[in-house]
C-alpha cells in the first residue's frame, strides 16, 4: 500500500484522485484552523487577490510606464523597489531584464517554480511543468518557436534561472508603431507571457494610434 | 539532493503544453493549499522556512512528482514538514482526513467542536526578505571568473546540477542572503554573499547548446571558487 510522510494511506487508494486531495486539504485546513494556525478568512482573501483582482498587473502597469518615462525605465531598471513603489507595492525582491535588438531575455525556475507573484499574479500552470523548467536553459530557442517567437540566430538569449529569493521579469521591446499611444494605452498590451521572456508584444490592428 | 525536481536541462518532457484561458485555479482546494501555505509559512506563523518547504517537495518521491500537479506538491511539502516538526500528528491527520472523505461536502469547520481560536499573527502580503548584514566584506567582485563545485549534497541545495562544476563569471553581488543548504535542516540562516553568475550555454551543455545564448543563476558563495 502506498504511504504518505505520516504513514497514512494516500490518493492512489482511492478511486478518485481529486476528490481524496480535497478532503485531505480540507483535513488540513480544519486542523490549521482549530490550532490557531490558519485565520478563518485567509482562504477568501487569497480568492479575492489572485482569482478575482483581475485588473492590469502591476508588471504591464509598470512596463507601460517605463515605455512611456525614460527616467521611470532607468528607476526600475536600477532601484526596482522604489519604481514599484509607485504601484504601491512594497516589494525589494524583482529585478528587471530588459529586452533590447540585441538581447532577449526569458525567465525560468528549474528547481521549483518561482515566480513574481507580487507583480505578475499566479504563474501559468506550464510554467510549473516539467517541460518548460527542462528545456528553458539547455534549448531556449526552441521553446521560443513553440511560443511563436522566431528570433534571429545573432540576437543573444539570456536565461534567468531563478535560483535565489530574487525574482525576474523582463522589460519587453515597445512594439512598433505604438509611439503615439499614451501610458494608460500601452498597459493592455504588455501580455503575461512577454513578462516571461516567452513573447514579443505585436501592436494589434484594432488599436487605434494616437 | 540530485531529485527529479532538479530539471534544468534534462530530456524527454516533450513540447511545452499551454492552456488556453487558464483559470486562476482549477478547484477550490488549490486556493485552500495557497492560503494554507501562506499561514504556515514566513508570512504567517512561520512554522516551516521556504527552504524547508522546498526541501519537503524535493523528497516526496521522483515517480510521485512527475505525476502530480503543481499544489499536490504543496500539500505534500507542507503535511511532511508539518508532521515532521511534530505540529501535526499522523493520527490526527488521518483521523480528519477520512472524516472529509465520508463527508466531501462538508466545510472545514464542520470537524471543529467550536468557533477556532484567534491566529496569533496577522498573515502578511509578502515573504520576508532573505537579504541580511553581512558579515565581511565578499570574497568575488564583479568580473571575477568562478567555478562552481562538482557537489552532490543529499540534502537541500539551490546548485542545479547542470550547473556543477562550471566556469563563469560573477555578473552582479546581491548582498548577503539566507543559505538554503542550511536554513531547510535546522541548522540556521547562516547568511552567505549571494551573486548573480553568467555562464556560457556551451559550457553548461557543451555542443548541445543552442548558440549566442547565457544562463545567469543566483548563487551563494559556498557554491563557487576561483577559476
Amino acid at each position: 500500500m502506498e504511504r504518505g510522510p505520516g504513514g497514512e494511506a494516500t490518493s492512489k487508494n482511492h478511486p478518485n484522485v481529486d476528490q481524496y486531495v480535497a478532503s485531505r486539504v480540507r483535513a488540513l485546513e480544519s486542523l490549521l484552523l482549530e490550532k490557531g494556525i490558519l485565520p478563518p478568512d485567509l482562504v477568501d482573501r487569497v480568492v479575492r487577490q489572485y482569482a478575482e483582482d483581475t485588473g492590469p498587473l502591476v508588471g504591464a502597469r509598470a512596463v507601460a510606464r517605463a515605455w512611456a518615462n525614460p527616467e521611470y525605465k532607468r528607476l526600475l531598471l536600477e532601484q526596482p523597489k522604489a519604481a514599484l513603489a509607485e504601484f504601491g507595492l512594497d516589494y525589494g525582491d524583482l529585478r528587471v531584464v530588459e529586452n533590447t535588438p540585441a538581447v532577449h531575455n526569458m525567465v525560468v525556475c528549474t528547481l521549483c517554480s518561482c515566480y513574481p507573484w507580487a507583480v505578475m499574479g499566479l504563474p501559468p500552470t506550464w510554467y510549473k511543468q516539467p517541460a518548460y523548467r527542462s528545456r528553458a536553459v539547455i534549448e531556449p530557442r526552441a521553446v521560443l518557436r513553440e511560443f511563436g517567437v522566431e528570433l534571429p540566430p545573432e540576437r543573444e538569449v539570456r536565461v534567468w534561472d531563478s535560483s535565489a529569493e530574487l525574482r525576474y521579469m523582463v522589460l519587453p521591446l515597445r512594439p512598433a508603431g505604438s509611439e503615439r499611444l499614451s501610458e494608460a494605452q500601452l498597459v493592455p498590451l504588455v501580455s503575461r507571457d512577454s513578462l516571461i521572456g516567452v513573447a514579443e508584444i505585436a501592436m494589434p490592428a484594432a488599436v487605434p494610434a494616437g | 539532493m540530485d531529485g527529479i525536481h532538479d530539471l534544468g536541462g534534462m530530456h524527454g518532457f516533450g513540447p511545452v503544453v499551454r492552456e488556453q484561458n487558464e483559470p486562476p485555479f482549477h478547484a477550490p482546494w488549490e486556493a485552500t493549499m495557497v492560503a494554507i501555505q501562506h499561514a504556515v509559512g514566513g508570512r504567517g506563523q512561520n512554522l516551516l522556512n521556504i527552504d524547508e518547504f522546498r526541501h519537503g517537495i524535493e523528497r516526496m518521491g521522483n515517480a510521485e512528482y512527475l505525476s502530480t500537479t503543481y499544489y499536490e506538491h504543496w500539500l505534500d511539502g507542507v503535511t511532511r514538514v508539518l508532521l515532521e516538526k511534530g505540529v501535526l500528528s499522523a493520527a490526527e491527520l488521518a483521523q480528519r482526513t477520512d472524516f472529509f472523505v465520508e463527508r466531501p461536502d462538508a466545510p472545514a469547520g464542520a470537524a471543529l467542536s467550536g468557533p477556532p481560536p484567534a491566529v496569533r499573527r496577522p498573515v502578511q502580503r509578502f515573504m520576508p526578505g532573505t537579504e541580511r548584514e553581512p558579515a565581511g566584506p565578499p570574497r568575488f567582485r564583479v568580473g571575477d571568473a568562478v567555478v562552481t563545485h562538482n557537489m552532490h549534497p543529499i540534502g537541500h541545495t539551490r546548485l542545479p546540477r547542470y550547473a556543477r562544476g562550471k566556469r563563469g563569471i560573477i555578473h552582479r553581488c546581491h548582498g548577503t542572503h539566507v543559505f538554503p543548504d542550511t536554513n531547510a535542516h535546522g541548522q540556521g540562516e547562516q547568511p552567505q554573499p549571494l551573486y548573480s553568475v553568467q555562464f556560457e550555454a556551451g559550457e553548461l551543455f557543451g555542443p548541445a547548446a543552442e548558440p549566442h545564448q547565457l544562463v545567469y543563476l543566483d548563487l551563494w558563495e559556498p557554491y563557487l571558487d576561483r577559476e
